[in-house]
């Protein structure tokens, strides 16, 4: 292959090397407003009343919009396909708020500090309702309600306050226990956490000379914004485009929508640009995380090893809206459980609750994160019982190419499943790479002390999903020009990832020309074919499967002109290096001649082609993880010496890339395994919204990472490909888990690890 | 309103100015929008431009403090057409992901390299660990730098 496989250059990349205006609040429109919203200072609250009076009467306020003047229709913020698994419990603005941070009315001024003013002036008279801040406490009889509108749809049961609950039976999960030599049982939780993309959430919209709303917004999902918004306000698709220009980073918090409705709707009222973006406090108040949960695993095995049973139980707290509650949950087991193919009887079950918090939704990982948490610290345990290495434990157990599971077909999108064989799966190879690369069995157990320091080293493993089965569809769009060069316009969303590139590398291979000879355009609903978006590590399988379509037909599209030239028969010929060439006389016409001729001379037609391909299963990657940490024994401060990821993404479309995902992920998963925790206080709020007190590793924070990829070759995927964006995020916490109790003998169960817990778990066991 | 005379991006630049009005407004205001807003609180080094070649965060700073000073921010270090050897780097090495905190990363880099040809692993990590990414895990930065460092010390610089 001339192109794939090749890390070059992102297509994006001089722009963003040099400081161009490129992203969304990088464009500056005459007459643009600034809009603001009022927050809610209660954590469960009624409106009894709103007075913006005062407010409108200051110069320079354009609008306010509350409950009282705004349509009301139940929808979900979710940026999920259609129809949405999560429930539709959100409204532009309601007469209830039911988290602190929670939407109460917004502004449009001409200028920031005037419509800061403005939110002051704005009289709100609450009722303060009693609140649920206990997951735990959620479903107990007697607790607030905390949906008890009549129009909210899809909440699984409102009087409980339970938005999703699932529950999945294979085999007979009591005789499995019965019938199991080993049993262990360990409970992991995982507390409120942060995507913290470096560019908040932000959007511009306008109405256009056609008085078109126009929507630039920092999103994953453009396509999503332009159904959701059309909903919440009523309109036409025709009457919305948007645009997603390049972006600060997602992680799945820009798959939500939580502003482009508010700024939308503002900007209709008062007809001129409106401007909005989240500070950096409202990112942690008011934008998504991390769904918290409590996950219980239980594990059964036989005397070899053989795992034999597996029960999942999960609460999790969606918090005040049900965003992702279903699918999320959903993702504890069906992206944990079939890597553990061989236990013949499981039971998942679990709920997510609504409470008076911040509000939770999809991030990098998506359930599979805290499901792996549990898992693989459980899986150290039982090793520990049966006398086994972990390495050889999940050696023995783990799904291998030609296998199956029976949770493929039993848990899918809010819905059933399908069932799939997996094709492609290295992960031995992973495992075996990453021992030999930490030095597993010259350290573990050793003990090893460096002054107050033990060093230890854990391991973990993992699988996720590429795209969602049967659901996720893109659509591209490959269109010739006639001197050879292309144009290649995808739905498809880079968040920073690189796919615009990846994309451009698929369709370059395809078409036997240099990735410079492909210009891309992405994510703008006027003028680039669908894609459901970036979620899901979709993108490069399920996007590059419609690129890989779009370009073959494009490819036959020049062969049949280039077979009328050259006089030989269409099947003959091929595409390299910028040409047709006959594959039996090496006979040769450049591209620029074939669509020169295409498009002006003889029998003229556009070359251009729109391919979709749905994902058809959602092979799994596959990775290892492996942690060397040393633990202070004085203080508890646990520092991570070395961590080895070693991936299986099938065929790495363009290494640096790909590398680059996993490096960034090991990185996010050490912040929320040692740093990172949203802590909330006794009213519901968050006490530490801002950098400064919710710290995310910098430069001198992180260890030497190893980021490693063992090749395979996927069937399905586009030129073999599988995905990568996410799977790098759920090693560390097992992974540092099992490393910390390799050291210093404590099993640690709630993240962070920070110093405080290590010490007193320290001191418990003394 | 006040009217200063500072230099930016080698170019002499008199301008109004609000009061109150901060270094990163201003500046945007003038066009240079690769100084990106994560935080305004000074904690995430997005907004970080050079004054007389020192990094400062420029949320945190008055517009007023530019006067008579010279401001960098990365449209000066280098274009499209005429990439500063750091930029190569960057690109090179698959450091840029989102882009947003490459602004800042390069001239804190930039300055690092100013004082210090053939820093370590860890001096570049120090030198940058005032500024966040969260794309990366910072692996891909640090090489960028150090090949950059590289170059500039082969004479490959300006």
């Amino acid at each position: 292959m001339k192109v794939v496989g090749k890390s070059v250059r992102k297509v994006d990349g001089i722009p963003l090397a040099t400081g161009q205006p490129v992203f969304t609040l990088d464009v500056d429109l005459p007459g643009a407003a600034v809009g603001k919203v009022l927050r809610s200072p209660y954590a469960h609250a009624e409106i009894v009343r709103i007075d913006t009076k005062k407010a409108e009467e200051l110069p320079g306020v354009l609008c306010i919009l509350h409950h009282g003047n705004v349509p009301r229709t139940p929808y979900t913020t979710a940026g999920q396909g259609w129809p949405e698994p999560s429930p539709y419990d959100t409204f532009l603005f309601d007469k209830k708020v039911r988290f602190v941070g929670d939407r109460v009315a917004a502004v449009a001024a001409i200028s920031e500090e005037i419509a800061d003013e403005a939110l002051r002036l704005i009289e709100v008279e609450y009722r303060e309702l009693p609140a649920v801040l206990d997951p735990e406490e959620a479903t107990a009889p007697g607790a607030p309600v905390i949906h008890d509108e009549e129009d909210a749809r899809g909440i699984h049961d409102p009087q409980r306050n339970i938005a999703a609950a699932i529950d999945i039976r294979v085999g007979d999960i009591e005789r499995g226990f019965s019938e199991s030599d080993v049993v262990v049982e360990t409970t992991c939780e995982f507390p409120y956490v942060q995507h913290v993309p470096l560019e908040p959430h932000c959007v511009v919209a306008y109405l256009d000379e056609e008085d078109r709303l126009v929507i630039r917004s920092a999103t994953q999902v453009p396509f999503h914004v332009r159904r959701i918004v059309a909903r919440a306000l009523g309109l036409p698709l025709s009457r919305i485009r948007v645009v997603k220009p390049r972006i600060g980073g997602g992680f799945g918090t820009k798959q939500e929508i939580i502003l482009e409705d508010v700024a939308a709707a503002l900007a209709l009222r008062v007809r001129r640009p409106v401007v909005m973006k989240y500070t950096r406090a409202e990112e942690f108040t008011s934008a998504r995380t991390r769904h918290p949960m409590k996950v219980r695993v239980k594990l059964g095995a036989k005397k070899d090893g053989r795992i034999h049973a597996i029960e999942m139980d999960v609460l999790s707290n969606t918090g005040a809206y049900g965003t992702h509650s279903l699918t999320v949950l959903s993702n504890v087991g069906s992206k944990t459980l079939p890597l553990y193919n061989k236990a013949p009887h499981l039971w998942f079950h679990g709920k997510a609750v609504y409470t008076n918090l911040p509000v939770a939704g999809a991030y990098r990982g998506y359930g599979a994160t805290q499901g792996y948490f549990a898992l693989e610290v459980a899986i150290d345990e039982l090793a520990e019982k049966l006398g086994m290495d972990p390495l050889e434990l999940r050696l023995k157990n783990h799904i291998r190419a030609g296998e199956s599971s029976p949770i493929f077909e039993k848990i899918g999108e809010g819905r059933e499943g399908k069932a799939q064989v997996v094709k492609s799966c290295a992960l031995a190879e992973c495992i075996r790479e990453g021992a030999k690369r930490i030095g597993w069995y010259e350290k573990r157990g050793k003990h090893l002390w460096d002054g107050p320091w033990v060093h230890g080293v854990g391991m973990a493993v993992a699988m996720q999903g590429s795209g969602i089965t049967d659901i996720d569809m893109a659509a591209a769009t490959v269109v010739m020009n006639e001197d050879g060069t292309f144009r290649l316009l995808v739905g498809a969303t880079d968040l920073g990832t690189g796919s615009d590139t990846i994309l451009a590398q698929i369709a370059a291979e395809t078409l036997g020309v240099p990735v410079e000879a492909i210009s891309v355009y992405s994510s703008d609903t006027d003028f680039t074919p669908f894609d459901t978006g970036a979620y899901a590590s979709s993108t490069t399988y399920v996007s590059g499967g419609a690129v890989l379509r779009a370009a073959r037909e494009v490819k036959r599209r020049i062969l049949e002109v280039g077979a009328a030239i050259l006089g030989d028969p269409p099947e003959d010929l091929d595409l390299a290096e910028s040409y047709v060439v006959s594959k039996k006389t090496g006979k040769r016409v450049p591209l620029s001649e074939v669509g020169h001729r295409a498009m002006y001379v003889t029998d003229q037609k556009h070359i251009i082609a729109t391919a979709s391909f749905v994902a058809p299963e959602s092979p799994p990657p596959f990775a290892a993880f492996f942690a060397e940490v040393a633990v202070d024994t004085e203080t508890g401060i646990v520092r991570v010496v070395r961590f080895v990821g070693v991936a299986d993404c099938g065929t790495p479309i363009n290494p640096a890339l790909a590398e680059g995902q996993l490096e960034g992920a090991i990185v996010q998963g050490i912040g929320h395994t040692l740093y990172e925790e949203m802590l909330i206080s006794s009213r519901g709020g968050v006490r530490n919204p801002s950098l400064f007190d919710y710290r995310i590793p910098t430069a001198a924070d992180v260890p030497e990472i190893e980021a490693v990829l063992i090749p395979t070759d996927e069937p399905t995927g586009p030129y073999g490909a599988k995905s990568i964006g996410e799977i790098g995020i759920n090693g560390p916490a097992p992974a540092i888990a099992n490393a910390i109790y390799d050291a210093v003998g404590v099993r640690l169960y709630r993240i962070p690890f920070t110093p405080e817990r290590v010490l007193r778990a320290l001191r418990t066991r003394s | 309103m006040m009217k200063v005379y500072f230099e930016l991006n080698g170019e002499q630049k008199y301008v109004e100015i609000k009061p109150g009005e901060r270094l990163l407004d201003l500046l945007r205001r003038l066009g240079m929008k690769s100084v990106k807003e994560g935080c305004r609180t000074g904690e995430c080094g997005s907004c970080t431009v050079l004054l007389d070649g020192r990094p400062v965060r420029s949320c945190l700073t008055f517009a007023a403090k530019a006067k008579g000073h010279r401001i960098t921010t990365l449209e000066g270090l280098g274009s499209p057409e005429d990439l500063h050897p750091l930029q190569e780097a960057f690109l090179e090495t698959g450091a840029i992901q989102c882009g947003f905190c490459t602004p800042g990363m390069i001239l804190v880099a930039y300055h690092l390299l100013s004082h210090n040809p053939d820093p370590t692993p860890e001096e570049v990590r120090e030198a940058i660990s005032g500024n966040l990414c969260r794309c990366t895990g910072y692996a891909k930065i640090v090489d960028a730098v150090l090949l950059a460092a590289e170059r500039k010390r082969k004479g490959d610089w300006r």
